[in-house]
């Protein structure tokens, strides 16, 4: 008989599908209401309805975006030279706007809105490279310091505080200085060197916690080997705040390579421009032609705005306290 | 109360001894050593070996370390080599302190003054459009360079619209007595009252640019802090009982939510510190910031070596005074 064939009939297969579907969403629900779904997914559900996340989000992924299709929009190379002609030393020494320069061109002839479309590279690079090399220095001592303990967590920390009773700017600038041509590495490490305690201590505190944590306790009972240990299981749980440190540091980053750039600290060689250095270049004109500092200065302000935005709700979003 | 604050001290002491020797070793691991540093383009290797033999250079490293630090706890930094040639280091500090001293206390009292208030009432008037307004404000004053704020102040009020003084500490021409080197109070406790007003003209500016960071922090933890508070059980409690606002507010919640304000307080001198050096260079304000900036520009170390060693030693030394006065308000930190 057909019957017996070993397919089941059809109306059963729908209705065990319909039945998982009903159990997953189920789950999925009382998931919602108990607080049982990940941090980092409930984080993004709040994230998701939070109009101030939302525009540093927004402001973040334009100026990415724009980083990356800078040589394709800028209508000029922002080294050449195209309004050298019209400069005269007395009476006109910063072209003015004009047909095909919208923005005019700088002190050099050279086209404003093409050196503050490629200045956007340079940027996003010195944010995210002081970030990056901040955040593996801080990560490697915060680590070392909450994963043995002991003295080595204190002579870690004591490092960390005596390079904290140094205001942060001021020991960028004191970084910057040692190097005897300034470039834009020199810059980046300043910068990069400040953020090194900041990071640290703030892994080293949630690495502490995970140390006391059941989670660790567990691990280590069952004899799971100490590197694996710190590894596994403390470090990816302990870098939340961290993370969202980064994304304020990108902020400050942008913001302290303008006042580097601003005392002379920072690269000399300008064919490739970053809005900070755009902004101390622009230092002389300031009385004449202000212009030349506010648009890289408003470049600066609203990326910086947008990372801080950006960071400043996923610091609330991932804070137990606001967490409802 | 007393071991607490001994400790602290000791503690202090240890920060500033590591602090000397980071110093020393930044000062070896100069382009070139400290020796080209001095001599800059006028170095031969006659003049360098001598110089290294009369400096002690050619000694071991922990002999040279004891040296630095006898020298300098006699004051003796060394000369300065670009920023004032032959000037003594310390008295260039010194001589540029009180500038800084009354540009920060200034910017410190602006930032105090509307970031608490303003604060308080954000957080009381949570979601509205004055709290909205307020927090953005803050944000944005966070994202902006300090330099440029300085400027932008400068452009507007002095330049375009002609209301305040350009720059400096006070105009050409006046003939002013100066007791303390601060500027308004020498006005006042002299009795000149036009060069006390002269002087407040032309700190108004500087100060208000110097302050915008110390208030975007003072007034988001202010915010926040007092957030937290007003959600406590004891506040609740103290409705219930039909106390009066005022008491409330007084005595329960600013109180309390004061603890948290009171240590970033103490944290922001570090802004300041920092801030000084670019806000002082924007309106040629004749203090220790600019004097950085110069060093910094001229790479005259041993100018920059005190300077940096005495900022982080005023940073260190106001963290402590502030956590003395944490522990006054609040017990539980003296059992730690």
């Amino acid at each position: 008989m057909t019957s017996e064939t070993p397919q089941p009939p059809p109306g059963r297969t729908s209705y065990a599908d319909r039945r998982k579907q009903r159990l997953d969403a189920l789950a999925a629900a009382s998931a919602d209401e108990e607080g049982g779904v990940s941090l980092i997914l409930s984080a993004w559900r709040r994230l998701r309805r939070n109009p101030v996340f939302l525009v540093g989000l927004a402001i973040t992924v334009t100026f990415v975006v724009l980083a990356i299709i800078a040589p394709w929009l800028a209508p000029y190379d922002p080294a050449a030279r195209p309004l050298l002609d019209d400069i005269r030393p007395q009476s006109n020494p910063v072209p003015g706007p004009e047909p095909g320069h919208p923005l005019g061109g700088d002190d050099k002839g050279r086209d404003l809105l093409s050196r503050l479309l490629v200045g956007s590279q340079q940027t996003l690079m010195v944010g995210v490279l002081a970030t990056l090399f901040g955040l593996l220095g801080g990560v490697t001592l915060g680590t070392i310091a909450g994963a043995f303990a002991g003295w080595t967590d204190s002579l870690v920390m004591r490092i960390v505080d005596v390079m904290l009773s140094i205001p942060s700017l001021l020991l960028a600038f004191t970084i910057a200085a040692l190097a005897s041509s300034p470039s834009q590495w020199t810059l980046i490490i300043a910068i990069a060197t400040v953020q090194v305690p900041i990071f640290a201590r703030l892994l080293r505190g949630s690495m502490l916690g995970q140390r006391a944590s059941d989670h660790v306790l567990a691990a280590r009972s069952l004899g799971v080997k100490p590197h694996a240990i710190v590894f596994r299981h403390m470090l990816p749980n302990a870098l939340g705040p961290v993370i969202v440190q980064a994304t304020l540091v990108l902020a400050v980053a942008i913001i302290d390579a303008a006042a580097l750039s601003f005392l002379g600290l920072g690269n000399p060689d300008d064919r490739r421009p970053e809005w900070g250095q755009m902004l101390g270049a622009a230092q002389p004109y300031l009385g004449q032609e202000p212009h030349l500092a506010f648009y890289p200065a408003a470049c600066i302000i609203v990326v910086a705005l947008g990372f801080t935005l950006m960071g400043e709700s996923l610091r609330e979003a991932l804070d137990p306290k606001t967490r409802r | 109360m007393l071991r607490f604050v001994v400790r602290r001290l000791l503690q202090m002491v240890g920060v500033l001894l590591v602090l000397s020797l980071l110093v020393f070793v930044w000062l070896r691991s100069l382009p070139g050593g400290p020796v080209s540093a001095l001599l800059g383009e006028r170095q031969t290797e006659a003049r360098r070996e001598a110089l290294e033999q009369a400096l002690g250079l050619d000694q071991p490293l922990p002999v040279q370390y004891v040296r630095f630090m006898q020298r300098a706890l006699q004051g003796d930094f060394g000369v300065s080599t670009q920023v004032l040639p032959g000037e003594d280091a310390l008295d260039i500090f010194l001589s540029r302190l009180p500038a800084t001293l009354e540009l920060s206390f200034f910017a410190l009292v602006i930032a105090v003054a509307l970031g608490i208030p303003l604060g308080y009432v954000a957080a009381r008037r949570k979601g509205t459009a004055l709290d909205t307004t307020t927090v953005i404000f803050s944000l944005v004053g966070v994202a902006v360079p300090v330099f440029f704020t300085a400027f932008l102040l400068k452009y507007f009020f002095a330049v375009e619209w002609n209301l305040l003084p350009v720059s400096g500490r006070q105009s050409i021409g006046l003939d002013a007595t100066r007791v303390t080197g601060l500027f308004v109070l020498d006005g006042i406790l002299t009795r000149e009252w036009d060069a006390a007003w002269d002087a407040l003209k032309h700190l108004v500016l500087p100060s208000l640019a110097l302050a915008t960071i110390p208030f975007a922090v003072v007034f988001r933890i202010t915010r926040a802090s007092v957030l937290d508070v007003l959600d406590e059980d004891y506040v609740r409690t103290a409705e219930a009982k039909g106390l009066t606002a005022r008491v409330i507010r007084g005595r329960h919640v600013l109180r309390n939510a004061m603890l948290p304000v009171v240590t970033t307080v103490g944290l922001q001198v570090g802004a300041l510190l920092s801030g000084a050096v670019l806000t002082e260079t924007v309106f040629s304000w004749r203090g220790v910031g600019q004097a950085l900036a110069e060093g910094f520009l001229q790479k005259d170390y041993p100018v920059l070596q005190v300077l940096i060693m005495a900022a982080a030693a005023i940073y260190v030394l106001v963290n402590l005074l502030v956590d003395i006065t944490y522990a006054l308000i609040d017990p539980r930190i003296r059992t730690r």
